[in-house]
């Protein structure tokens, strides 16, 4: 019985993955379009751009801009939501610069980001950060800002200092939305770093979807797309794994 | 209970500052008006004997855990002075440990971890800490759930806990606020056994909200009743009742019967519109 049971979101989850993918493949045999594979033929593409490395030299290419720019967010976007948070003055200040952030149309952004930045490096790296950062500090200033007044009251007769009071009650308190935060900032970096990738310079994965459209190789294009699915998914879970090891034990599967 | 009042076994009666002979909490004259204009206490007056159990009782709302935490340094008065040992209270300090009506565990947690949490806050090195909570965990009867987190446990073992996190950090006035609030009559009941062994055994000055009568009389050397708010004392006594007995005797004796009614009759008066 109990095996059954934790294996059920298990089986529920391979359910619902091979029923869209079986709609995938009924959708490429009508055709929709002929931009439109069958599932079966972009999975083996996506085996083959394994196989012959065009992944692993692509995603070395996006992760750079990827990895700096969320370390950036994740450290940066984490703090300011704490200083946020924690400072009345602040929130004051930051909230309303980060809500419209997060209510604009990114994509429609990131073409401006080449008049400042130019098309190198930085101006990956700067449209990862304009994606991320929003989600990042609202979330981290909601996780902060809403610690429940009876532990702060706990952490007063307890005789907590400041800091103390901070790392030990505030931040855990905060733990599980500064790192759906940063969950979601992670994904909206993914989408930074394509979208950057698309419509700045050519590199990447980005590259690949472009180049692969450009030569009428959909298959191989639609394999790319997976990949960013893939690979965001993958970060995201690890990420959420890291979350519960270090801050919310009480949650962790037995 | 008056077999726990030993002010000989007081051990700093040298240090000059604090009167032994006095009282170990006194509130004089203690006023609250809330932000928005709420008037919860208006000019409080009362003394907590050392060493002994006092229980605040009153009506919903009069004020008991404002006054509470009012003697806890959590809240500040609006005029009026608290002193403890002769000092006046301006913020929480080591002499002083609250038991929460809502237990404020962390739920991330383990039991151990709460139980330990006041004296972590203090700098006390893991090891020492942790074999202090644990003997307070057992002694609260939660033995086995050191590890447990609180989201495992009842109501009334996630009070333990608070409980426990009180005892660990050794300060001479323990502040209770409706500790039993959230247990069923039966439970409630062993709680109070449980919480008089204990109590024998640590020699603590206790102030304890409550607002059954029959649970003050039973557990208290001395009972504080209040009015509705703004709030004064309307009487302060001393039940006394004789508890050599064991528990259903103790419920069934005439004085005990006869100190539930005349509280009753006492706050009745405050029930009504
Ligand atoms: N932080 C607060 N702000 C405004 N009013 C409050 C606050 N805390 C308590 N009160 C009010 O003060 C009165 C006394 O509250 P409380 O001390 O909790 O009563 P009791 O513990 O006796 O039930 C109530 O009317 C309550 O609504
Ligand atoms: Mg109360």
């Amino acid at each position: 019985m109990a095996a059954a049971a934790a294996g059920r979101p298990w089986v529920l989850r391979a359910a619902s993955i091979a029923f869209v993918l079986g709609l995938w493949e009924w959708g490429g045999t009508v055709p929709v379009s002929i931009a439109f594979p069958k599932c079966s033929e972009t999975l083996v593409a996506f085996g083959g751009m394994i196989a012959d490395g065009t992944f692993a030299g692509a995603y070395a290419e996006t992760a750079g801009p990827l990895i700096v720019g969320v370390a950036l967010t994740g450290v940066g976007g984490v703090l300011a939501g704490l200083v946020m948070g924690l400072s009345p003055r602040t929130e004051w200040l930051g909230l309303p610069v980060f809500i419209v952030l997060q209510a604009s149309p990114s994509a429609a952004i990131v073409p401006l980001i080449t008049y400042i930045y130019g098309i190198g490096f930085a101006a990956k790296v700067f449209a990862v950060v304009l994606l991320s950062a929003p989600v990042i500090v609202l979330n981290s200033y909601r996780g902060i800002a809403n610690t429940p007044r009876s532990l702060l009251e706990m952490s007063d007769a307890f005789l907590a200092s400041r800091w103390k009071r901070i790392w030990k009650i505030v931040i855990p308190a905060g733990s599980g939305l500064i790192f759906a935060g940063l969950r979601l900032g992670l994904a909206q970096g993914f989408t930074g770093a394509v979208l950057a990738e698309l419509l700045i310079t050519p590199t990447g994965v980005g590259d690949l979807i472009t180049f692969y459209r450009s030569v009428a190789d959909y298959p191989r294009m639609f394999a790319s797309i997976l990949s960013i699915i893939v690979v965001a998914s993958v970060s995201v879970t690890l990420l959420q794994r890291l979350e519960l090891r270090l801050f919310r034990p009480e949650m962790r599967p037995a | 209970m008056t077999n726990r009042t030993s002010p000989t076994s007081e051990p700093t009666m040298s240090d000059g500052v604090r009167d032994p002979g006095g009282p170990a909490v006194r509130v004089v004259d203690l006023a609250k008006v809330f932000a928005g204009g709420v008037r919860a206490l208006d000019g409080v007056t009362f003394d907590i004997p050392r060493g002994e159990l006092t229980s605040i009782i009153g009506p919903s709302g009069c004020g008991k855990t404002t006054t509470l935490k009012i003697i806890a340094g959590l809240v500040d008065a609006t005029s009026g002075l608290v002193e403890v040992d002769g000092t006046p209270v301006t913020e929480p300090g080591p002499d002083r440990a609250f038991v929460f009506q809502d237990f404020a565990l962390m739920p991330w947690a383990t039991v151990l971890r709460n139980a330990a949490f006041g004296l972590e806050l203090r700098g006390v090195p893991r090891k020492e800490r942790e074999e202090t909570a644990r003997e307070y965990v057992v002694k609260v009867g939660l033995a086995g759930f050191e590890d447990a987190y609180p989201h495992q446990l009842s109501g009334g073992m996630r009070q333990r806990v608070g409980l426990a996190r009180a005892l660990a950090v050794d300060a001479e006035i323990l502040l209770m606020d409706e500790p039993f609030a959230s247990v069923d009559e039966q439970i409630r009941r062993k709680f109070q056994e449980d919480l008089l062994r204990l109590l024998s055994e640590e020699n603590k000055t206790v102030i304890f909200v409550t607002h059954s009568i029959e649970e003050a009389v039973y557990v208290s050397d001395q009972i504080v009743i209040m009015t509705r708010a703004p709030s004064q004392v309307s009487k302060v006594v001393r039940p006394g009742v004789d508890r050599s007995g064991g528990s259903d005797h103790i419920r069934r004796s005439p004085a005990y019967l006869d100190w539930v009614e005349r509280i009753w009759a006492e706050l009745q008066g405050y029930l009504e519109t």
